[in-house]
């Protein structure tokens, strides 16, 4: 039997971990942080809190797909997450001229210019990094305006214009040159003209998959998904059949269906392969759908499209029965169906295209998938000097992973430009501050407030339905913010433990109020979440242990998964061994390493 | 103490009793003893007992007197009956208490002032009378509400936090309550609660008065390096002589134990408590043997700990005095005052 070691609390991982929606959230952005500061109504703050890490609060705080939000402790305390994308969105509306706070560009430049391929949030991410180092910076943007997807793909009323142009402007205005419609048709003569010391793809996954079945081609009212949002933003489709039929279930079905009912469509379904608890689209977006009377189809499979004298008239479906056999859905065929409709959108998918760089420039592609072949941790092709990033570099995935992937490639560019190893990856650092303020006073509000989640106000539908601009959802009114910023359970303060103070005696076990706390025998990790105050079922959430404790030998164990962070074990502990200390993780950027030897302690940490 | 009540939300797997009561449901009003207090570590064991127990809230009566250990019953069950006596006058309490209702489950907490300088008498007697009650002497050798004077457990040569010695000899409970005769006498230690628990379980269940010791540090004022009392000195010297182990009278025997290790022990209502000896020729049903091994601990500077002595055959007060049996509140008016006529014929008897 292997006992388990003393956790190591100086690893800044231990403590991110804790700290569940940072940890989930690629770009890692201190949610508890800016949540802390929307409370104090520090808006301006929380918003560069943001936009430190993601680049774009305002923007992501309508479409962002949320990945800190399921993983939120909250969810486990009281089944519902903090309403954490929406409160992101408090501080984007609510700040004041935060102008004079964003990086500038300095005067004199560094001599090296990079091309970016493509103004979507990756290379927007590349760009913001790179400006403040003197970089020369040029976008080539195929379209007439900056944004990728997030323009073209995300429909008007779930993202309006001005936050885009708002957002994409605080980069632009650093002194990016800007080539719009610009495409680039060849990575070669780009590459040719030796102007640039590197170059940037983030020209994303911009090809929606077709659906060939027979009919496809036998009328004009069968679109592409992502293609036909596009016509939309231009103002080449201003109409849509009454009745249509949405092939596929994904965040951009999402967007198709309710973009069609604001085209005039009466009757919209969506048709889904699989059963709800296989969709692809994001529960909310689900739900925000379903609010706008749009019906989802389960247990469909396309056959063809029935078109009568060269007009669509339904689509004929494959019906299924579904059940669930140990975790695993078993279709049976269930005959055939025909749905009548006048317009069918595909929404099955998007794919990478890449005919504008040629197979000779010693840049690899994968034979398998016709992708690039890039470095996960560099960004890097394997011709020198070419990165990747954002849906162009792994495939379609969303906003918040394109700017993670701009800050990693930012990195690679400029340790490649300055002649550093690019796999030599820079170090994140943490620090640790206590928060205690008294003998009983926290710089944090550490009252557990059992409100529950805040429910977003939407525009009626008459309303929202009269024009394609107007923004569904209203944003938290202050009491709303006020309520919802309480519920973040502040899982960035962290309960830090001093062994050799420990006198073993039980109070801090006493009064957790979600028995977080034991002190047992050492053993294996296994045996040991079966021996504590509540069993630690959540392998997914961490163990922290002790070392020997002087008095009897025993180790102190905490569960990380339902401490609320009420810090009533420190308030409880008569030696100080429980400490409430706030952990900030240091995360390096371009040009701006993270200090790792910041560790600032108020009682001396023994192993 | 803290100063935020402690949250109500609780961890998924807590688990309900037979009530539905889950162990928060047996809580009360937030401890505001110094943070560390070795009460508050009783606090939590009492609490344990009585929801393992299924016993509900309101059929106990939960009684203090004056004293940091005192103040300890608001913290638990918050929906059972309270009396808060004169400094040391908690048995008295406690004996009208059973006399008047036989039903009442009963939980004294006192410290070692409370117990054994004001109330040392009123101890002896409800002892001497076999009161129907829990009684914990929460025994931390030290007046901690004034600030740190030796109290009368204190131990002869240890020293205060100033470093003052003592010079008196001890009143040690454990012993004195051997000596009067009590029927159930143990020992225990906060931080232990592996054997805190069983221990209050089996003097819950016990008929007659259950004299429970349990040595809590005092963080503030006698946790200190010459402190017989502390957390340190404690886990040094404490020798468990016995491990008592509940079976509550639902439940099957599951442990199992080598064969003439373990003396059991029928409880009144059908529990049974599972004695099994760790030092080897200790009886904890022979009151002289135990007397006799516990002064030899004692002078080896060891403190004896476990269920030290039980005897399950004893009458308590209410069988002593023939008491009705029902509680007085349920008798029918006229059984409780039958009239003048009656009151004559009573009198008669003493003429």
């Amino acid at each position: 039997m292997v006992n388990m070691r003393r956790t190591d609390t100086n690893n800044p991982d231990y403590y991110h971990k804790v700290v569940d929606c940072q940890w989930a959230c690629p770009a890692h952005t201190n949610v508890p942080e800016y949540i802390r500061l929307i409370a104090q109504g520090r808006f301006d703050d929380a918003y560069i809190v943001n936009r430190e890490s993601n680049v774009f609060p305002g923007i992501l705080g309508r479409t962002c797909d949320r990945p800190c939000e399921p993983a939120c402790r909250r969810t486990r305390v009281d089944g519902k997450p903090v309403a954490i994308c929406r409160l992101k969105r408090v501080a984007a509306d609510h700040k004041s001229d935060i102008k004079d706070r964003i990086p500038k560009a300095p005067a004199k430049k560094n001599g090296k210019k990079i091309a970016l391929v493509g103004a979507g949030p990756s290379s927007l991410t590349v760009a913001n990094d790179l400006m403040p180092l003197g970089y020369d910076v040029t976008i080539y943007e195929k379209g007439p305006r900056p944004g990728g997807l997030m323009r073209i793909n995300i429909p008007a009323f779930r993202l309006p214009e001005e936050v885009l142009d708002e957002e994409i402007g605080y980069i632009v205005d650093m002194g990016v040159t800007m080539k719009y419609d610009t495409p680039v048709n060849s990575l070669k003569e780009l590459l040719d003209t030796k102007e640039y010391d590197a170059v940037f793809v983030g020209s994303g996954a911009p090809k929606g998959k077709e659906l060939v079945l027979p009919g496809r081609y036998d009328t004009d009212q069968v679109f592409i998904g992502i293609e036909w949002l596009e016509s939309i933003h231009f103002g080449h489709i201003d109409s849509v059949g009454k009745r249509v039929l949405i092939i596929g279930v994904g965040n951009t079905a999402m967007d198709c269906c309710r973009s069609a009912k604001r085209l005039g469509a009466t009757e919209v379904k969506v048709i889904a392969r699989k059963t709800r608890k296989y969709f692809k689209a994001s529960p909310w977006e689900l739900e925000d759908a379903e609010e706008e009377n749009v019906e989802i189809l389960e247990n469909l499979s396309p056959v063809q499209f029935v078109v009568e004298n060269g007009k669509l008239v339904g689509m004929e479906f494959d019906k299924f029965t579904s059940q669930e056999v140990d975790g695993k859905l078993i279709q049976e065929p269930a005959g055939r169906i025909t749905i009548p409709c006048d317009s069918v959108i595909l929404a099955i998918g998007q794919e990478n295209a890449f005919p504008w760089i040629e197979r000779n420039i010693g840049l690899d592609f994968d034979p398998k998938w016709d992708m690039p072949v890039v470095d996960k941790d560099t960004f890097m092709s394997t011709r020198e000097g070419v990165f990747f990033g954002g849906d162009a570099a792994f495939g379609p995935a969303n906003i918040i992973w394109a700017v993670e992937q701009g800050h990693q490639a930012a990195i690679s560019i400029h340790k490649y430009c300055i002649g550093e190893s690019l796999s030599d990856r820079p170090p994140r650092g943490q620090t640790l501050a206590s928060t205690k303020m008294g003998l009983h006073e926290w710089s944090y509000s550490n009252y557990f407030d059992p409100a529950s989640r805040q429910k977003m106000v939407h525009v009626d539908l008459p309303v929202r339905f009269s024009k394609m601009t107007i923004e569904v959802e209203k944003g938290f009114t202050e009491e709303q913010t006020a309520l919802e910023v309480q519920r973040c359970l502040n899982c960035d303060i962290e309960t830090h433990f001093t062994d050799s103070l420990c006198i073993e005696c039980d109070a801090c076990i006493d009064i957790c109020p979600v028995d977080c706390l034991t002190l047992t025998e050492n053993g294996e990790e296994a045996d040991l979440r079966t021996r504590l105050t509540a069993p630690a079922l959540n392998m997914e959430q961490a163990l922290f242990v002790s070392s020997e404790l002087k008095q009897t030998g025993r180790v102190m164990v905490k569960d990380e998964n339902i401490c609320i962070h009420c810090g009533l074990c420190a308030e409880r502990c008569p030696t100080y061994a429980w400490d409430m200390r706030k952990f900030a993780l240091h995360l390096p950027y371009a040009g701006r390493p993270a200090p790792v030897e910041t560790v600032a302690q108020v009682a001396q940490v023994t192993s | 103490m803290s100063y935020l009540a402690k949250p109500k939300v609780h961890h998924p797997s807590l688990k309900p009793n037979a009530l539905g009561l889950t162990r928060r449901d047996y809580e009360g009003a937030l401890s505001t003893l110094c943070a560390g207090c070795g009460h508050d570590s009783i606090t939590a064991a009492i609490i344990h007992a009585f929801w393992e127990l299924d016993i509900e809230p309101y059929k106990v009566a939960k009684l203090s007197g004056i004293g940091c250990s005192s103040k300890t019953p608001a913290y638990f069950l918050r929906e059972a009956h309270g009396f808060n006596s004169v400094h040391g006058r908690m048995p008295s309490i406690a004996t009208g208490a059973g006399a008047a209702n036989r039903e009442l489950i009963m939980i004294g907490v006192s410290g070692d002032g409370d117990s054994l300088s004001i109330g040392l008498g009123q101890l002896c007697h409800a002892i001497r009378r076999n009161v129907n009650l829990l009684y914990i002497l929460e025994n931390n050798g030290v007046y901690g509400l004034t600030k740190g004077q030796f109290s009368a457990s204190a131990d002869f040569g240890s020293t205060s936090k100033k470093g003052e010695v003592n010079e008196m000899t001890p009143i040690d409970g454990v012993t004195l309550a051997l000596n009067l005769g009590a029927t159930f006498v143990a020992r225990s230690f906060s931080g232990d609660k592996e054997q805190l628990i069983p221990i209050l379980q089996a003097g819950l269940q016990h008929n007659g008065f259950a004299f429970v010791e349990v040595i809590s540090p005092c963080v503030t004022f006698n946790d200190h390096e010459g402190s017989t009392k502390s957390y340190s000195y404690t886990r040094e010297h404490m020798i468990e002589v016995v491990e008592a182990d509940f079976v509550p009278i639902r439940s099957e025997i599951t442990t199992q134990y080598e064969p003439g290790s373990v003396k059991r022990v029928q409880m009144h209502d059908g529990g049974m408590v599972n004695l099994r000896k760790v030092a080897e020729d200790y009886d904890p049903t022979d009151r002289d043997k135990a007397y006799a091994y516990i002064r030899n601990c004692q002078s080896e500077g060891e403190v004896a700990t476990g269920l030290l002595y039980i005897d399950e055959n004893g009458k308590d007060m209410v069988e002593q005095n023939d008491v009705v049996d029902a509680a007085l509140t349920n008798l029918p008016y006229s059984d409780l005052c039958p009239g003048s006529e009656a009151l004559a014929k009573l009198q008669l008897r003493f003429r």
